[in-house]
């Protein structure tokens, strides 16, 4: 029975993949129905799932076959779905079926509808297979699954070479990380011969890991780099403000909601082994904090509504590392979701807005939107308060808990969150200004079509930002649902901060600076009625931050241009000296050539008559006649 | 019924081609491949390890052994499943005096069985060259000769490989006068001292190094591979490096264990710089084909790596790879071989757009070369993890610099995708894949995802060998 519906759960958008590819070829939007029912499908067994394990308490191991069997140890193909699993794959599915039935208005027109709608189905499966694996190698299928779902995705326009060089990039990007991961991997193979996450806690609890904490040191700390390929953070975040090339609903999904979680995923997994390491976790915190605050700073100077957006998301992801790094594991876990609410809301809201002015993704040439597009706007506004830490909005309590645990343990990293976050409000309050506010900038021809989208889109958009307004309610300060839920599977849970008079204050502090970036944009886009300087007139230090500290640039300096340049060398100057090196008999042919064109060619018999007759002499006499 | 059947069938199976006349020698070519191959299957279904010898000269000692355990196996399993995919690739071309042409594919064939299958040193070597030759005239007379540097490049590679091998007899023949016998299981008892080892390691080596080939033996690949026919790229790329890299686990790590420990790292090192360099160099190929021959050179050395481990795990994870790297470089081949036929060019600036014009071609393109890149789910990554893993419990630098081919494999392969199959057209017309190539394609990428999920039936197959082998390799003190 459990069997069946797991399979069921996991196979439903691999059969949505195949019926999409093959049988809904140029046949309307019969491929985003299959896609969208495929994905709700899913949900629906999740769900049940769900309630069965919240229930019984019991987590759901399923063993399919034997995989792969190394000298020491076996690999299975198998299932856990334990109160994390679950949790993730219910927004997963959930945002997941919503995207899908806004992407069938938004790609409305668009000739490759059948393939767009099997590669986001095919992400979904690989996604429930990253999140039920019940060992490292699987959740690795799907982690590898997913950034090939990713690469289809972001050049999904794929005349458009400009997408396809970002489609690439994320991709490479993601491989050093896996990189990273699969050597991990291995280190926890050698010293635990297990790569299963029930065996490993076993293992860790029994106290195997303390004679090689140094492996599990090296280990935990390669499983993080994996991570922050995976999750865009600090030094592998440049791939996800280019992955913004794909269609809106793709960044929604894969790059705000879904996938770039997944190495917090796989941290909250192994919280058991990271909780062995703290120099890692220290790592962790100081790059996530960082991460948050580059990431906001950048935001706050970007005029493409996506690109607004994607820092955004780098931005809160540093937020959940910055959590994850300090043990705060269930709080990193809440971000996690009221984030997909918020964020997917907010790239779905973009995406209306693009949909509207046919493409513009400009914020400079937007403005006045909230007259034409009712639904777009409020929805739009529910989740920039929801960002921006504004009570009693889901993003208020999440954010503040992260705030809270950065006070209790480093001054210094609840400074840098403290400023990331009002940054935070400023950006996504002068996004919402820009856009919907003030006087409409762009083309009359836009003015005059410009409408609100159809059903399709502002459903999706109503649901999610009515997660967004509630959704804090499943941790409430005091007295949290989502601590409880958790308890069994994070191995130590942290310690609960009461409604103290501290945490009142904290709280307040928050919400004063949220206020105070809302105030700063309030005053300079509204009251100014200020318009971001066009690209040419962009210079000195904003221009810096504006080409994102030009980190690109410098990756190229320094990684790119090199590996390139070592290819030419070894194309140009190694591969033809070396041939001529070890053909010198040939060259002694050419020389002769040159002198007399008759020996050129034939000459090449002889001297491979006499190099074998040479050899077969000196073999004879050595073995034979000494 | 035994195993030297095989031998047989390819045998009067090139003699039947010849004799078939030019335009039935694809047809019974094929019926014959397949029939080898059915023929192997049920060998591997049985799993009897006929072991069996007759006597062929007393003087020397030269026996007709034949050895076919789980490894063997695998490799006649990869050569004989490899030939008809081979074939059907080519039975839509114009070949000229194709009753010759087929009759050498299956003859090298024949001899490719037979050095795998071969136990004694003597007749090993016979078969080793009897592969040569075939490969050697069919680059030659049935070649590319648009730039006129098919008769040097061939000889060139013919000239290279053969003066390899003759090392290698150098080896035999100093065992031979040690041991009194060519036969296998003497050798392994060989009881030779470091030095006697290292120098008989070294013949073996330079024979394998240039067949493989290792960094810097590779010179005479890229150029081969590049006016090669296509039937005879994929024949060197898919089948006939295998035989170095058999023959590593099969004679050359287990006759001199001793030198296999004390040098191994530094033949590891020499395999893992050609994992980076043969990426390196991919990376700037315009030549499909060339890209093609570097990205193998880049796949193998980390198989070669991996059998001078000598470890257990990388030596099964390499097998793994051999019939991994088998299939998916006939694959790529295949559609390198497909856009030619198409456009008659296979420079990368010369193409582009091609997805929009054929996107069923795209498809199963991409499908193949996502298995290259050993994307979990394909043959390829579990071969590569289980290199990699064996790799790094000796030192886990040797995983490292052998996992950059996991982002320097996607890097080439991306950018070479990117350039020829996606961006705008150029509104020429490309026709998409023929029922008979998608069928072709799809074999391949079948057997890739079907071993990437349940690689059991070939662990089973191959580990209880190399479990076997692994005490003459590492041998107990």
């Amino acid at each position: 029975m459990e069997t069946t519906f797991v399979l069921l759960l996991l196979l439903s958008p691999f059969v949505g993949f195949l019926s999409a590819l093959f049988f809904a070829k140029n046949k309307g939007n019969l491929a985003g129905y299959i896609g969208t029912t495929a994905v709700f499908v899913s949900f629906v067994f999740t769900v049940l799932l769900f309630n069965q394990v919240n229930t019984t308490k019991n987590p759901i191991h399923i063993h399919l076959f034997e995989w792969m069997q190394l000298v020491d140890f076996k690999i299975n193909f198998s299932f856990l779905l334990d109160q994390l699993s679950l949790l993730w794959l219910l927004f997963v599915t959930g945002i997941g079926t919503l995207i899908h039935l806004y992407s069938i208005s938004y790609l409305h027109d668009d000739e490759n509808r059948h393939k767009y709608f099997s590669y986001l189905n095919l992400f979904l499966f690989f996604m429930i297979l990253l999140v039920i694996g019940s060992n490292l190698l699987i959740l690795f299928i799907g982690w590898e699954g997913v950034g090939l779902c990713s690469y289809l995705l972001i050049g999904f326009w794929h005349t458009n070479q400009n997408y396809n060089d970002a489609a690439k990039k994320a991709f490479i990007m993601n491989r050093i990380g896996d990189l990273g991961f699969l050597i991990g991997i291995f280190i926890l193979g050698y010293v635990f011969n297990t790569l299963d996450f029930v065996e490993l806690k076993q293992a860790v609890i029994a106290g195997n890991a303390y004679s090689q904490l140094e492996w599990v040191g090296l280990a935990t700390l390669c499983l993080f780099i994996g991570a922050t390929g995976k999750s865009a953070q600090l030094p592998l975040f440049t791939w996800l403000p280019d992955a913004m090339a794909g269609p809106t609903p793709v960044s929604a999904l894969i790059h705000a909601a879904t996938m770039v979680t997944a190495g917090i995923f796989m941290i909250t997994r192994l919280d058991f082994m990271f909780d062995l390491t703290p120099a890692v976790q220290d790592l962790m915190a100081y790059v996530g904090a960082f991460t948050a605050l580059l990431a906001a700073t950048i935001a706050c100077f970007q005029n493409d509504i996506k690109k607004v957006l994607a820092y955004s998301t780098v931005s809160q992801l540093g937020l959940m590392f910055l959590a994850l790094g300090l043990g705060a594991y269930q709080v990193a876990v809440f971000h996690v979701i009221t984030h997909a609410f918020f964020k997917a809301c907010l790239f779905l809201g973009s995406g209306s807005v693009i949909h509207g002015m046919h493409g513009e993704q400009d914020i400079r040439n937007m403005g006045g939107l909230r007259h034409k597009m009712k639904t777009t706007h409020i929805t739009f506004a529910i989740s920039t308060l929801a960002i921006s830490g504004i009570p009693p909005l889901a993003g208020f309590f999440s954010k503040d808990e992260i705030l809270l645990v950065a006070f209790h343990e480093n001054t210094l990293l609840w400074i840098i969150a403290a400023i990331a976050s009002i940054l935070t409000a400023y950006y996504m309050f002068r996004l919402l200004f820009l856009t919907f506010y003030g006087t409409f900038r762009g083309t009359e021809k836009q003015a005059k079509e410009l409408c609100e989208s159809d059903g399709f889109i502002t459903f999706p958009l109503v649901v999610l930002a009515v997660l967004a307004a509630v959704g804090g309610a499943i941790s409430i300060p005091g007295n949290s649902w989502l601590e409880n839920y958790l308890k069994p599977v994070l191995s130590q849970a942290t310690e609960a901060h009461h409604l103290d008079a501290t945490t009142l204050t904290l709280m307040a502090t928050a919400v004063v600076g949220a206020l105070i970036g809302l105030g700063i944009a309030f005053f300079k886009f509204i009251k100014r009625e200020e318009v971001p300087m066009t690209d040419d007139r962009i210079i000195g230090f904003t221009s810096l931050i504006y080409d994102k500290y030009k980190i690109d640039e410098i990756y190229d300096f320094i990684i790119v241009k090199p590996i390139n340049l070592l290819g030419s060398f070894g194309k140009n100057v190694i591969e033809p000296n070396l041939s001529k090196m070890i053909f010198s008999v040939d060259a002694i042919t050419d020389s002769l050539g040159n002198q007399g064109k008759k020996l050129h060619n034939g000459n090449l018999g002889f001297y491979l008559f006499a190099f074998v007759f040479g050899l077969c002499a000196t073999v004879y006499y050595l073995f034979f006649i000494r | 019924m035994n195993i030297t059947i095989l031998l047989i069938l390819l045998g009067a199976g090139a003699l039947a081609t010849y004799g078939a006349g030019n335009k039935w020698a694809p047809k019974v070519a094929l019926g014959f491949s397949i029939l080898t191959f059915i023929c192997a299957l049920t060998f591997v279904n049985q799993h009897n390890s006929s072991d069996f010898i007759v006597k062929w000269f007393s003087n020397p000692n030269v026996s007709f052994a034949i050895k076919s355990d789980g490894l063997a196996l695998t490799l006649v399993l990869l050569t004989t499943a490899l030939v008809p995919i081979i074939l059907l690739t080519s039975l839509n071309k114009e070949i000229k005096n194709a009753k010759s042409f087929y009759a050498l594919v299956l003859f090298m064939a024949g001899a490719m069985v037979g050095t795998f299958l071969a136990a004694d040193g003597f007749l090993y070597y016979i078969f080793w060259e009897l592969a040569l030759l075939p490969i050697f005239m069919i680059g030659l007379f049935w070649g590319d000769n648009s730039t006129g540097e098919r008769k040097k490049t061939m000889m060139r590679f013919f000239v290279f490989t053969f003066a390899g091998s003759l090392f290698m007899l150098g080896s035999f023949i100093y065992l031979y006068q040690k041991v009194g016998s060519f036969y296998i299981a003497d050798l392994y008892k060989a009881n030779l001292n470091s030095t006697e080892q290292f120098w008989v390691f070294l013949g073996f080596f330079i024979a394998y190094a240039i067949k493989i080939p290792i960094l810097p033996f590779h010179s005479w690949q890229a150029k081969t591979y590049q006016f090669a026919p296509t039937v005879g790229t994929m024949l060197l790329s898919g089948a006939m490096l295998k035989m170095g890299l058999y023959s590593v686990i099969r004679w050359q790590m287990p006759i001199a264990p001793l030198a296999a420990k004390e040098y191994g790292p530094v033949f590891i090192w020499l395999s893992l710089a050609g994992v980076v360099y043969g990426s390196l160099v991919a990376l700037k190929q315009d030549n499909l084909k060339k890209l093609m021959a570097y990205s193998s050179l880049a796949h193998v050395g980390l198989i070669a790596a991996a059998c001078y481990s000598g470890s257990q795990d990388a030596i099964t994870g390499a097998v793994y790879q051999m019939v991994g790297h088998g299939f998916v470089i006939v694959g790529l081949f295949y559609c390198v071989d497909i856009i030619h036929s198409r456009y008659k060019t296979i420079q990368i600036s010369d193409l582009g757009g091609i997805r929009t014009l054929a996107p069923k071609f795209t498809s199963l393109f991409l499908l193949v070369l996502v298995a290259s890149i050993g994307l979990p789910g394909t043959f390829n990554f579990i071969g590569e993890f289980t290199m990699l893993y064996g790799l790094g419990a000796q030192n886990i630098s040797y995983a490292v610099v052998g996992g950059t081919s996991i982002i320097l494999g996607a890097y080439y392969m991306l950018k070479m995708f990117q350039n020829t199959m996606l961006g705008t057209t150029q509104q020429k017309p490309f026709d998409d894949v023929s029922w008979s190539e998608g069928f072709t394609l799809i074999l391949i990428i079948g057997v890739l995802f079907y071993f990437g999920m349940y690689p059991k039936p070939l662990h089973d197959l191959i580990a209880p060998s190399i479990a076997q082998l692994n005490v003459y390799i590492n041998p107990i003190k």
